[in-house]
């Protein structure tokens, strides 16, 4: 029993990193169309920077983390929106070229990343009660998966006010359904897509902070193996939808606890399988719209 | 928001050409709307009046020129044209399905003193469904929430694409007593298949065959002269098109 309560716990916490990734790119491609491969280095050098920022001011401790945690999310917004005014915005509609641009990105932050960091992992000092364990139910869990848990359900509880209760929040809604019709009604579409950029690159942002803290270092690599399983996880929830990332982060991370416990170190594996599963009975995925 | 100058037609197309992924569905199209009354555009199925009315609002690309008032706006993107006073209610309905209908409604609010009693008063069943999800609603009220985005605002211009396309005929008489009340408003260019409506709404006509205008002229003449109406539209009389 405090075995399963240990791998279901452990993957809610992966999960909620999972989605962190995924709820901008679900966002970013069901609003625009753009499949962003970018967004793994927003993560990166948010994570990086958060880091910097945060050791220089109070290492190790949750003043420090506050502070990792802001300067990861202004940095991961900001480089978002400037990705989008200065790049992605000429390309709209042109989807190979953006696949191309993004992916350039990706490969040139990692290299540009390496050169400033280096190419070994940094660990990081994290506050005292992070690296310790909680007794669940018999499970002793490690208390970092609470505070990964608790920020991602702060992030979805935030996005989803945002998007109900806003007038931006309706047309990014209207939007991801028909981005025509929402320009035939006046409205200049293209000022939520900046929006929904800031958005993701500030979640992607928390998620670079809360990944050092899940793996105890940062590295060059961060946002390229998160981005993978990002991409699953958007694709398993239905491209443009939320909710389904939501619901897919946490299955997806849960199945991969259970599959490298039970299934000897398959976890990866079974994800792909799933995935592949998912492409061949339902294509739009669980919660996405059909074509 | 400035009038047409009296005389001066609302809007004014010259030379339009329109393509859709390199395919050109317009060609050489010219007229005009007047400032009052419906215009029907009309002409057999395929021959270019949705892609026209996309044209004008920019959906698809498109040259040639296109005056609003006087004011060029073929330069313009879609958001600008809309926010100059041209509401557009699209073939097919293209509602939020996802949205509610009072969401619907407030997305399509520009003014500052959104016309909400006018809607209410022409759809009343809108009214009473206003936290439903506009994809559960049937076509017929998919169509008034339709009609009502375009009227909460108040217009220079509407474009109404096939309005009464696969409703049911009470469905299609209430449509068409909207659009009557929203022509006391606004001048309507509206694209319509069936005649009995266009006989009821419009007063003057522009036909199109194969991308290009054949016919312009009083709607009462196209529909008497049985001739053209089966060369222009491919029907015999109106029934045959309602």
């Amino acid at each position: 029993m405090d075995t399963l309560i240990l791998l279901v716990v452990t993957g809610l916490g992966l999960g909620a990193l999972y989605f962190l990734v995924a709820s901008g790119l679900s966002l970013i491609y069901g609003l625009m169309g753009v499949l962003n491969f970018a967004h793994g280095a927003f993560l990166t050098i948010a994570a990086f920077l958060g880091w910097e920022a945060g050791r220089r001011i109070s290492d190790g401790t949750w003043t420090g983390l506050a502070i990792s945690a802001l300067v990861g999310i202004l940095v991961g917004a900001t480089v978002a929106v400037l990705t989008e005014v200065l790049i992605i915005r000429r390309l709209y509609e042109r989807h190979i070229e953006q696949a191309l641009v993004t992916v350039g990105i990706s490969l040139a932050a990692v290299a540009l990343f390496e050169g400033i960091w280096g190419t070994d992992p940094i660990y990081t000092d994290r506050p005292a009660w992070l690296t310790q364990t909680t007794d669940l139910l018999g499970a002793r869990i490690p208390n970092d998966r609470f505070l990964l848990i608790a920020c991602a359900v702060l992030v979805l509880g935030g996005i989803v006010l945002f998007l109900k209760r806003t007038r931006y929040g309706l047309i990014i809604r209207a939007g991801v359904e028909n981005r025509h019709m929402v320009t035939a009604l006046g409205i200049d579409v293209r000022r939520s897509f900046t929006l929904v950029f800031a958005i993701g690159g500030a979640a992607a942002g928390l998620g670079g902070v809360l990944a050092s803290v899940y793996y105890g270092y940062v590295s060059a690599h961060l946002g390229s193996v998160l981005l993978i399983f990002a991409f699953i996880v958007t694709v398993i929830g239905g491209l443009g939808s939320l909710t389904g990332a939501a619901i897919a982060s946490v299955l997806v991370a849960v199945l991969q606890q259970f599959a490298n416990f039970y299934l000897g170190g398959t976890g990866d594996l079974v994800v792909v399988v799933l995935l592949a599963a998912v492409l061949l009975i339902r294509p739009r995925g669980l919660m996405g719209k059909a074509a | 928001m400035s009038g047409p100058v009296a005389g001066e037609p609302i809007l004014s197309v010259r030379n339009l050409y329109g393509r859709i992924a390199g395919q050109q569905v317009v060609e050489d199209v010219s007229f005009d709307v007047p400032a009052t009354g419906v215009t029907a555009l009309l002409g057999r199925n395929g021959v270019g009046k949705t892609s026209t009315i996309k044209s004008i609002l920019g959906l698809i690309d498109r040259t040639g020129e296109v005056r609003l008032a006087g004011e060029r706006i073929d330069r313009m993107p879609t958001h600008r044209i809309v926010q100059r006073g041209v509401a557009y209610v699209p073939e097919d309905r293209e509602v939020f399905g996802s949205l509610t209908v009072a969401e619907n409604l407030r997305l399509a609010e520009r003014d500052r003193s959104p016309r909400r009693e006018l809607v209410a008063s022409l759809f009343p069943d809108l009214e009473a469904r206003r936290e439903q999800r506009a994809g559960t609603l049937s076509g017929g009220q998919q169509q008034m929430v339709s009609l009502a985005r375009a009227l909460v605002n108040e217009n220079r211009l509407l474009l109404v694409d096939e309005p009464t396309k696969g409703l049911a005929p009470r469905i299609v008489d209430e449509v068409a007593d909207a659009l009557a009340e929203a022509a006391r408003t606004a001048p309507i260019l509206l694209v319509e298949q069936n005649l009995l409506v266009v006989r009821r709404l419009a007063e003057r006509v522009v036909v199109l065959s194969s991308g290009r205008v054949v016919f312009t002229g009083s709607a009462e003449e196209l529909l008497d002269d049985h001739d053209r109406v089966q060369r222009f539209l491919g029907v015999h009389d109106e029934r045959e098109a309602a």
